[in-house]
């Protein structure tokens, strides 16, 4: 909604079909809100899926979770954290027009999403290796269990399995913000491509602050 | 496509077909305008592949044993037209056409809020498109539309993952779509354009794009999890470990319940255009009819369950799921009334679009009431997978969607491609299209509340009658359907050239040039009226922006 009288200053980056830089910057993040907010709802057909086979079947639930380490997971969640305070501390960095303290910070958000993925990978491992990955190589010890456990573990791969694909496409996300801040693409005036990234990413890390308590903390036992 | 890049020059003014040529300028377009061309001929496509296999249906079913084809074809003919006509033509048919083409414009905007996303759109729908299409010519599937489990995940032997896969893709097609339309309603107005001057139409594609957004993800990961399952077995859906098959029907459900206010709401949009027009008046109680639609995307998400009625769901959960079902009818009834009482006194004119709007009001009432029927969970036991629930579903989607679709497609022609249609031989397609759908699928009514039960290839002798009735109408709404291909392709370059505004409408997107420049406006409008200001004498009849 944009006045069509006044003449804004801007710079190359106003497409066409915009009246004014604010209206171009307010229509992207709300552009990427939306796509958040489809993001929520795609992830939410598997936490409804999570919470009905979790009700059904407690006894298995309670008996896969001595598979999870709260520790290794902790550790994650930690590196997570960490990854959205240099995320956002890009985005700050960006709006200060400051070229090399985005490239620092961005280069920083990528170590720790690559620190994520590679304790992911280590516990996918370490599944692998226990005969717990349902399809591929599945063998239950406690055979009381041994259908229920497998529909608990497979969402258990589908949940994480998805936030980290959606790591890699962060991390694909924050290199093209690399390249586009090397290039002295962004002013103090235009940032706007490192706050949408930044909004994407600040998501995937609130997907698992709700996936580590629902797979590594509820209902933890020890047997 | 180079039908149209020949289109001639109105005089001599540049539009936005001729201001560029060449196939690369119609693949690589970002001109939201351009886009809803490559819609527009692409889903004319799968609209045909659809109809093909409903004919091929209708040919089985006039006699009551398996002449044509034997029950595992038959499974595979319905499957296909319900994948084709769902996914592929109704849900994109008016958002991703009339929608695409009329949303900026009708709003002061030059384009939508994301021209490359748009344009993506397409192409995510061709891809997805082509998956499908692969699907039926490697052999087909024969799961139904609704891809069930543990059927879908173990038990068929068909491309079920090349046509789920297609519906996976073109999901995301919709969901920018509908992003798309969000971000450029709410930041692309022109100035003055408030939320309560913007045409019904917009509000109705605001109330659809809610719905694609929040639900398309949904079937998405439903549709993944049923990859998952029938390619890796890992029980999620298989009830021999404990997988649930229901949770498969919520999560589906969850949105192709909504998805029907996809195909329907759109068309609730083109009839408060058309309506308004060919009657002169005000629309009647803009407010709410505007409110409804909100209504109805918001509702819509609370009634999936009147699927399931048989199922053995929680019967507690059964009467919410019916009390709902009635509920969302309120705003549709809300909708049929005031269109009605806008043509009440008003100075109502027979073109060719307003005898497609007659024919929605009444056949999207007898497709809505018979739709109570059916959420009355208790004559649901009755009807239930009975061709009553097929004639109830074709009269709201077929006789209201596509009539809706068609009517606006002749009430934005000369816009869209600077030509006029031949009225005599629009108004003769509108009647045949009226006459044929409802010897088709009334029989229906009658057959399925006797008990003939949907999707099988062979019938007892007694619905017989109503099955010969049903093919000789299909047949000639087969032909109502290629009239009017025939005569908008040849107006294309036999036609009289368009005015700005034949119709004598309000709304922006009369006040441009017929066909409109690429960027519509040269100068953004200051929108200062309400819409619909057809009683008022002195309403603004300057062209903007030339």
């Amino acid at each position: 909604m944009a006045a069509n009288t006044e003449v804004v200053e801007h710079g190359p980056e106003l497409r066409h079909h915009f009246e004014q830089p604010d209206q171009q910057y307010q229509a992207a993040t709300l552009g990427m809100w939306t796509f958040l907010l489809t993001e929520i709802m795609f992830f939410g057909g598997l936490f409804a899926a999570y919470a009905i086979y979790r009700a059904a079947y407690p006894d298995a639930f309670a008996s896969t979770s001595q598979y999870m380490d709260v520790i290794v997971g902790g550790v994650n969640t930690a590196v997570l954290i960490c990854s959205s305070l240099t995320m956002a501390l890009a985005v700050r960095s960006g709006q200060l027009g400051q070229r090399n303290a985005v490239i620092l910070f961005t280069i920083a958000t990528m170590i720790l999403g690559a620190v994520f993925l590679g304790v992911k990978a280590y516990e996918y491992h370490h599944k692998w290796v226990e005969h717990l990955v349902p399809g591929f190589n599945w063998h239950y010890e406690d055979s009381r269990y041994a259908h229920h456990a497998q529909i608990l573990f497979f969402l258990y791969f589908v949940m994480t399995g998805m936030h980290a694909i959606h790591m890699i496409v962060g991390e694909g996300l924050l290199l093209s913000l690399v390249i586009m801040a090397w290039r002295k693409k962004f002013t103090s005036l235009w940032s706007t491509p490192i706050e949408i990234v930044g909004l994407y990413w600040h998501f995937v890390d609130i997907v698992w602050i709700f996936l580590f308590p629902l797979l590594y903390l509820i209902g933890k036992h020890k047997l | 496509m180079s039908t149209l890049v020949e289109t001639p020059r109105t005089g001599a003014e540049i539009n936005y077909l001729n201001a560029d040529y060449g196939w690369k300028s119609w693949l690589f377009t970002t001109d939201h305008k351009r886009i809803a061309m490559l819609y527009l001929i692409s889903i004319t496509g799968f609209f045909f592949v659809g109809g093909f296999f409903a004919f091929l249906m209708r040919m089985e079913l006039l006699t009551p044993r398996g002449d044509l084809v034997q029950a595992d074809t038959y499974n595979k003919f319905f499957t296909m037209h319900g994948i084709m006509m769902i996914f592929f033509f109704l849900i994109p048919s008016i958002p991703a056409t009339l929608g695409n083409f009329l949303v900026p414009i009708m709003i002061g905007a030059r384009d939508l809020a994301f021209p490359k996303i748009n344009l993506l759109s397409w192409y995510i729908y061709i891809t997805g498109g082509l998956f499908a299409l692969g699907a039926v010519v490697a052999g087909g599937v024969d799961t139904g539309w609704t891809f069930y489990t543990p059927f879908s995940t173990t038990y068929s032997n068909t491309y079920v993952m090349a046509a789920a896969l297609g519906v996976f893709i073109s999901g995301f097609s919709s969901i920018l779509t509908g992003l798309n339309f969000v971000v450029t309603i709410h930041k692309m107005r022109a100035p003055g354009m408030t939320w309560h001057r913007m045409p019904l139409f917009i509000w109705s594609h605001y109330a659809t794009s809610i719905i694609q957004i929040l639900g398309t993800p949904v079937v998405a990961i439903t549709i993944l999890l049923v990859a998952a399952e029938r390619i890796f077995h890992v029980g999620v859906f298989d009830p021999a470990v404990g997988g649930d098959p229901i949770l498969f029907q919520h999560l589906f459900w969850f949105y192709s319940h909504p998805a029907v206010y996809i195909m329907i709401l759109p068309g609730m949009g083109v009839i408060s255009e058309l309506v308004t027009c060919f009657s002169r008046k005000r629309i009647f109680g803009y407010t709410v009819v505007a409110y409804s639609s909100i209504a109805i995307a918001v509702i819509g998400f609370l009634v999936w369950g009147h699927h399931m009625f048989t199922t053995g769901q929680s019967m507690y959960a059964g009467l919410v799921f019916s009390a709902l079902s009635f509920l969302v009818a309120v705003p549709s009834a809300i909708k049929v009334f005031n269109w009605t009482a806008t043509m009440y006194r008003g100075s109502v004119s027979f073109d060719a679009p307003m005898l497609y709007v007659f024919g929605f009001i009444g056949l999207f009432t007898i497709g809505g009431l018979t739709g109570l029927f059916l959420a009355a969970s208790a004559v649901d036991v009755h009807l239930q997978d009975t061709y009553f629930v097929v004639a109830h579903f074709h009269y709201v989607m077929v006789g209201g969607m596509v009539m809706a679709y068609l009517g606006g497609i002749h009430f934005w022609w000369p816009k869209m491609t600077g030509r006029m249609y031949p009225e005599a031989w629009a108004k003769f397609a509108a009647l045949v299209v009226f006459v044929g759908f409802n010897l088709t699928f009334f029989p229906q009514f009658m057959a399925g509340y006797l008990g003939m039960p949907r999707r099988y290839h062979a019938y007892a002798e007694e619905f017989q009658v109503y099955n010969v009735l049903s093919s000789a109408g299909a047949s000639i709404l087969g032909a109502g359907y290629l009239i009017p291909m025939v005569y908008l392709v040849w107006s294309l370059w036999f036609g009289k050239r368009a005015p700005a505004n034949p119709w004598g409408a309000v709304g922006l997107e009369w006040m441009i040039p017929s066909p409109p420049p690429t960027l519509n406006f040269d100068k953004t409008p200051v929108v200062t009226w309400e819409a619909y200001q057809y009683h008022e004498p002195d309403r603004p009849e300057v062209e903007v922006g030339r």
